[in-house]
């Protein structure tokens, strides 16, 4: 800890900034010591992001004041923040995936100025990168790095323009526990050259441990402004951020598993550029049982999932209560009995423009009540979706609103609701509580277990190791497109996991890694 | 002072139809300016088309007549653009469909004297399926290697015309000018004018046949669109192809129906226009139906029974049109109403603000 | 009908390719796709004609054409990048736009063949070289060299330099050129207008130099359509656009030449002038450029290059979902 220097690195009072139909900032006031890592702490929606969007310059605020060391200063884009030393990672990377490193971290400078010099600003980015502690090759394309490499590049741009304060939204989000640890060594190393970080985050134990001072935001408002962690507790945080005790009461209780409905045997697949995604993954989930499939970004658990939904082309089996449906249309996975609630809920798991009747009908156009011969009988369609929409609660004028109007939350509702309807046997739910509210997530996890209860094998796959430790009955890690190591939930350690998570090995057992089901 | 758009959440029902008129309105608008500019008189002009156009029950029909090929045409536009899927070619397929149609009685593929009852529909196959077959390539290219269609589709324009005027200029050509022999009686389309013995109003209303084909192809797409399996797979693939993807869609194989169906519409209007106008083929026998049905798709917003009603407007212009000088403002007007349409669509999606602070890019 | 002439030939008629598909690279590379390059060559092409039939002076021609193309292209632009319209419906608006108002403008202009025209030359020395001397430096058109020129630099500029660094980092990830506090908006205009001048100026190209003459929709006759298929071929690389565009050049020539000849081989030409056979020559240029886009989507699909990410979308801040 250092002794707060009297004037504060960077302050803000008073910024209000409103959207469409939302009020993100209420009358917020922020400081930020220098040298300090000050973590802003809030549920999704809660205004975080906006805050510190303003303070990088990317929104203008309604009102509200910005000091920097004590001058106000008014930042009219994301170029005068960056020349006054302020940066921002972002949590979804803003990096050219096509170019190099080193063309990444030259965007946008002054320097050089017309004509490029590949071999001598490698040459100093590369210096620079060493200078710090992180690891990435300046020649490398942005596609052919890893999630934590990107990352690395993106902290690099900012230090290469000479930020002294750096503001990073989520940037956990997307890496494994000692990733994280490598990145909050990296950050104190660059408090103590008396540089300041705010760093975003929902994850309660990890603000504890690593920040100096804790803000929390709640709709808008800040309700605990900079206090230490010494002062407060998880419980505490997790109160001033929603409001009211957060301890999620799932009752997971145990049940045994029966037949197994999905059996997956030494699939491999190709990912969108073509490079290898599975090399050979097998498992088995039983009726009644919760597989959590733990992943970091990138490693092959997203395309396991369109292989498993017949979205994706893949060698090897994959049987849905003993019938292969690998490599068959998609129609066959619905045929089957199968939910896919995909990761992408307004690309692919609705048509934004068509109406909530015509979402909500997309599993079940095909047969009767809803066909009738060639044509959709409009009559049973719109009671289907009505019955839907009242049942699940989803907030909207009518069902004849646009899909592309509704909320996250209520979006996930209507997927959800179309996916279970039909009482399916297999449930792939991929990333299904992201960008959720609290409420939001508390509705998915009930409708998991629930489901579970009545008999479905569910395939969970998330990033939020909670999550997974909360509802899965086995846990399977994923690395590099291999099951690296399976966990029945009692047994589960969220050390060995985040190891496994990132390719180590526990205890350097040298056996292969099955699931745990081949081991019965 | 900036400009921002807002997505526009809460517009009411007839908000889009106002709008696109309105847009309508200001292309004309704008047209009657540039021909003032260029030394016409667009009061006349404008004043002529209408008179033109709608002036006696005889115009009229002329309109319709004209009106017969671009809502065929267009509807063959508007199905593919339901799914997304640019078919500029549209102006080709016509041109084959026209091909096909004449082949029946030049080539001959059926003998002299064979009645109209087997003629008759044996040129709508066969324009039918010319266009179709020159839907299916674009089509096919499109999905199965991923190729542009918009300029596969361009490209044939310009093939099937050389195709055309190899024909006409060729083989078929009578004395060596640019036109075939006339089709004998059998290969004609009933017009309203063949009832004049027995109905002496009808005497010189051209008004053919192909005007019911077009007013039922709408009325089968617009049922097919919005009632079937098949139309609602077409509407969520066009929205969003990932989501149909999901839902189990063939799209390749839709993309490849979908073309050819468009191409066979295009080619019976040829055919249409053939049998039913001009009874003999000629090198312009399209004065660029095909691009016109592009602006009325537009126009219709892909809804068939708007596409009728976009096609007699258009229709008048080019019957019009002919006369006014410059000659090319009817081309022009064209030009102007897709910008205004394509503006006009800013503004259903987005309410428009002006920001007095420097917020944005 | 010696390769030599028609080599020639096909870079001068080329050149009109060049300028046209260069100028949508960068609109391209920018992210902008321009579908109405036919509309702003004639716009060019009647603009310089015109001009350069009242002033007697074809330069002056050539500026008011690339005026008249890149003025149009604005419209374009502000549909695109301000109003975010729909990019396709927008370029073939701007075509039919283009189209009609040359017609309008080149009503009644005589297709005088006599206008002023631009000077040829040949380049001392290098036209001394066997076989590229006489095809590629002499007596060309003076807008040949500039084309000669123009690869490289165009080239250069993309690849090489930091503002081309930029423009290909607003059209592969928009969002990270803003991030950077690169004007996304402003580079799309500025490289949209690029197009436009370059359109302009493929117009004043036909009826300044290689086809002097105005002859209504012909002057054209479909070229700006080739231009843009040229562009996937040449998969966004001056380098390999300007060999497309020599290609095309020479089978356009090829085309007009074969039919002057009256026997091939010992046997009748059945192509040569007059006969009907010649409409299926016609067609040749057409069926290649189909060809040419079949093998460049093969080839981007395989090598896993391809567009520029971001082309066809229109750039909204903040839609990332932060």
């Amino acid at each position: 800890m250092t002794s707060p220097a009297p004037v504060p690195a960077l302050e803000a009072r008073g910024i209000v900034k409103a959207f469409p139909g939302v009020l993100a900032n209420d009358e917020v006031d922020f400081d930020l010591r220098r040298g300090e890592i000050h973590a802003l702490l809030g549920e999704n929606g809660a205004g975080k992001s906006t805050l510190v969007n303003v303070l990088a310059g990317l929104h203008r605020p309604d009102a509200g004041e910005i000091r920097l060391d004590g001058q106000p200063i008014v930042f009219g884009s994301p170029k005068d923040a960056i020349a006054a030393g302020l940066g921002m990672v972002h949590q979804h990377f803003t990096l050219v995936p096509s170019q190099t490193v080193t063309d990444n971290v030259l965007l946008g400078l002054s320097e050089p100025r017309f004509w490029l010099r590949p071999g001598r600003s490698e040459a100093e980015i590369g210096r620079l990168a060493a200078r710090f502690g992180l690891r990435v090759d300046p020649r490398a394309k942005i596609w052919q790095l890893s999630v934590g490499e990107q990352q690395r590049v993106e902290i690099l741009k900012l230090l290469y323009r000479g930020a002294r304060i750096l503001i990073m939204d989520e940037p956990t989000a997307v890496l494994a526990p000692h990733e994280i640890d490598e990145l909050f060594r990296t950050l104190r190393s660059m408090t103590s050259d008396g540089r300041s970080v705010v760093f975003i985050s929902h994850k309660l134990g990890e603000v504890m441990a690593i920040a100096d001072r804790i803000t929390v935001m709640r709709r808008g408002r800040v309700t605990a402004a900079g206090i230490e962690p010494a002062e407060t507790s998880t419980t505490d945080l997790a109160r001033r951020m929603v409001g009211r005790d957060v301890l999620e009461l799932v009752e997971r209780t145990p049940q045994p598993p029966g037949d197994v409905i999905l059996a997956v045997r030494d699939v491999t697949a190709d990912n969108d550029r073509g490079l290898p995604a599975l090399r050979g993954v097998s498992l088995d989930v039983r009726a009644g049982e919760i597989v959590g499939i733990a992943a970091v970004a990138g490693n092959g658990q997203s395309e396991l999932a369109e292989v498993i939904t017949a979205l994706r082309p893949c060698g090897g089996s994959v049987r849905i209560r003993g019938e292969e449906v690998a490599n068959r249309a998609t129609g066959h996975a619905i045929k089957h009995g199968v939910a896919h609630v995909p990761e992408d809920r307004t690309g692919v798991g609705s048509s934004p423009n068509l109406s909530l009747a015509d979402n909500l009908i997309m599993k079940r156009y095909r047969e009767p009540p809803i066909a009738r011969g060639w044509f959709i009988d409009d009559t049973a369609a719109r009671g289907l979706a009505q019955g839907l929409k009242d049942a699940h609660a989803i907030a909207a004028p009518s069902i004849d609103t646009e899909a592309r109007l509704l909320s996250g939350g209520n979006l996930q509702r209507l997927i959800f609701a179309r996916e279970i309807d039909s009482g399916p046997r297999l449930i792939v739910a991929v990333q299904p509580t992201r960008g959720l509210d609290v409420g939001a997530i508390e509705s998915v996890h009930r409708i998991l277990l629930e489901r579970r209860a009545a008999g479905a094998a569910i395939v969970l796959i998330s990033e939020e190791l909670d999550e997974i430790l909360s509802l899965s009955d086995r846990v399977d890690i994923m690395f590099e497109g291999r099951i690296a190591g399976s966990f029945p939930a009692e047994t589960a350690d969220i050390h060995e996991i985040g190891l496994l998570m990132t390719g180590g090995r526990p205890g350097g057992d040298d056996a292969v890694p099955t699931s745990a089901t081949q081991a019965r | 002072m900036h400009l921002r758009l807002e997505p526009r959440i809460d517009a009411p029902r007839w908000f889009t139809a106002v709008v696109t008129l309105g847009a309508l309105a200001f292309a004309l608008v704008l047209s009657g300016l540039i021909i003032w500019l260029v030394g016409g008189d667009p009061v006349k002009s404008f004043g002529h088309i209408v008179v033109a156009a709608f002036g006696s029950v005889g115009v009229i029909s002329d309109t319709l007549v004209k009106a017969t090929p671009l809502i065929l045409t267009g509807l063959a536009c508007s199905l593919a653009f339901r799914m997304r899927l640019w078919n500029i070619g549209a102006e080709g397929q016509f041109l084959l469909g026209a091909w096909g149609a004449s082949a029946v009685v030049l080539a001959p593929i059926l003998p002299a004297g064979t009645p109209a009852i087997v003629v008759i529909p044996a040129m709508m196959l066969a324009g039918a399926a010319a266009g179709g077959l020159w839907g299916f390539i674009p089509g096919v290219l499109r999905a199965r290697l991923g190729v542009n269609e918009i300029i596969t589709t361009l490209m044939l324009n310009y093939v099937a015309l050389f195709w055309l005027e190899f024909w006409v200029f060729g083989p078929w050509s009578k004395g060596g000018f640019p036109e075939t022999e006339p089709f004998p009686p059998e290969a004609w389309l009933p017009r309203l004018t063949d009832f004049a013995a027995s109905f002496p109003l009808l005497g010189g209303l051209t008004v053919h046949l192909g005007l019911i084909f077009g007013i039922v192809v709408a009325t089968i797409m617009w049922i097919a669109l919005e009632r079937t399996r098949w139309g609602y797979e077409i509407r969520l693939i066009g929205d969003s192809p990932r989501a149909a993807r999901y839902a189990g869609i063939d799209i390749n194989r839709k993309i490849i129906v979908v073309f050819v169906i468009s191409g066979a519409l295009a080619g019976l209007g040829g055919m249409s226009e053939v049998a039913g106008v001009v009874h003999g083929l000629q090198d312009r026998i399209s004065p660029g139906y095909g691009f016109t049905a592009i602006i009325i798709a537009y126009l219709a917003r892909f809804g068939p029974f708007r596409v009728i009603l976009a096609s007699i407007l258009f229709g008048a212009l080019i019957l019009a049109g002919r006369e006014i000088q410059p000659s090319g403002v009817p081309a022009m007007i064209q030009g102007i109403v897709l910008f205004a349409l394509v503006g006009s669509d800013v503004l259903i999606r987005y309410r428009i603000r002006f920001d007095r602070r420097l917020a944005t890019a | 009908m010696d390769p030599t002439t028609i080599l020639a030939a096909g870079v001068a008629s080329g050149t009109i390719l060049l300028f046209a598909a260069i100028g949508e690279i960068f609109a391209e590379r920018s992210g902008v796709l321009n579908l109405g390059v036919e509309g702003m060559m004639l716009i060019g092409a009647v603009a310089a004609f015109s001009i350069a039939l009242t002033t007697g002076n074809p330069w002056l021609g050539v500026a008011a054409a690339m005026l008249a193309g890149g003025l149009l292209s604005l419209v374009h632009g502000v549909m695109t990048i301000h109003l975010r319209a729909d990019q396709v419906v927008s370029g073939l608006a701007l075509t039919f736009l283009g189209t009609g108002l040359a017609r309008v403008l080149g009503e009644g202009l005589s297709s005088a063949r006599d206008v002023a025209q631009l000077p040829h030359l040949t380049i001392p020395l290098v036209s001394g070289v066997p076989i590229l001397g006489p095809i590629f430096f002499t007596d060309q058109s003076v807008l040949v060299y500039l084309g000669y020129a123009l690869v490289p630099l165009a080239w250069l500029w993309i690849g090489r330099t930091r503002p081309g660094l930029h423009l290909r980092a607003v059209g592969e990830a928009p969002a990270a050129a803003d991030a950077q506090g690169i004007g996304v908006y402003r580079t799309r205009y500025v490289y949209v207008f690029v197009g436009g001048l370059l359109a302009g100026l493929a117009g004043a190209t036909i009826t300044l130099a290689i086809y002097p003459g105005w002859f209504g929709d012909q002057t054209v006759n479909g070229r700006g359509w080739i231009a843009v298929g040229l562009v996937i071929f040449a998969q966004w690389s001056p380098l390999r656009a300007a060999f497309g565009a020599v290609l095309f050049g020479a089978i356009f020539r090829f085309v007009i030449d074969i039919q002057g000849v009256d026997v091939i081989l010992g046997f009748e030409n059945p192509f040569r002038a007059g006969h009907s056979a010649t409409f299926f020559l016609d067609m040749l240029p057409y069926l290649m450029v189909i060809l040419v886009v079949v093998i460049g989507s093969r080839e981007a699909v395989r090598k896993r290059v391809g567009a520029p990410a971001a082309l066809g979308r229109p750039y909204v801040r903040g839609e990332r979902g932060a």
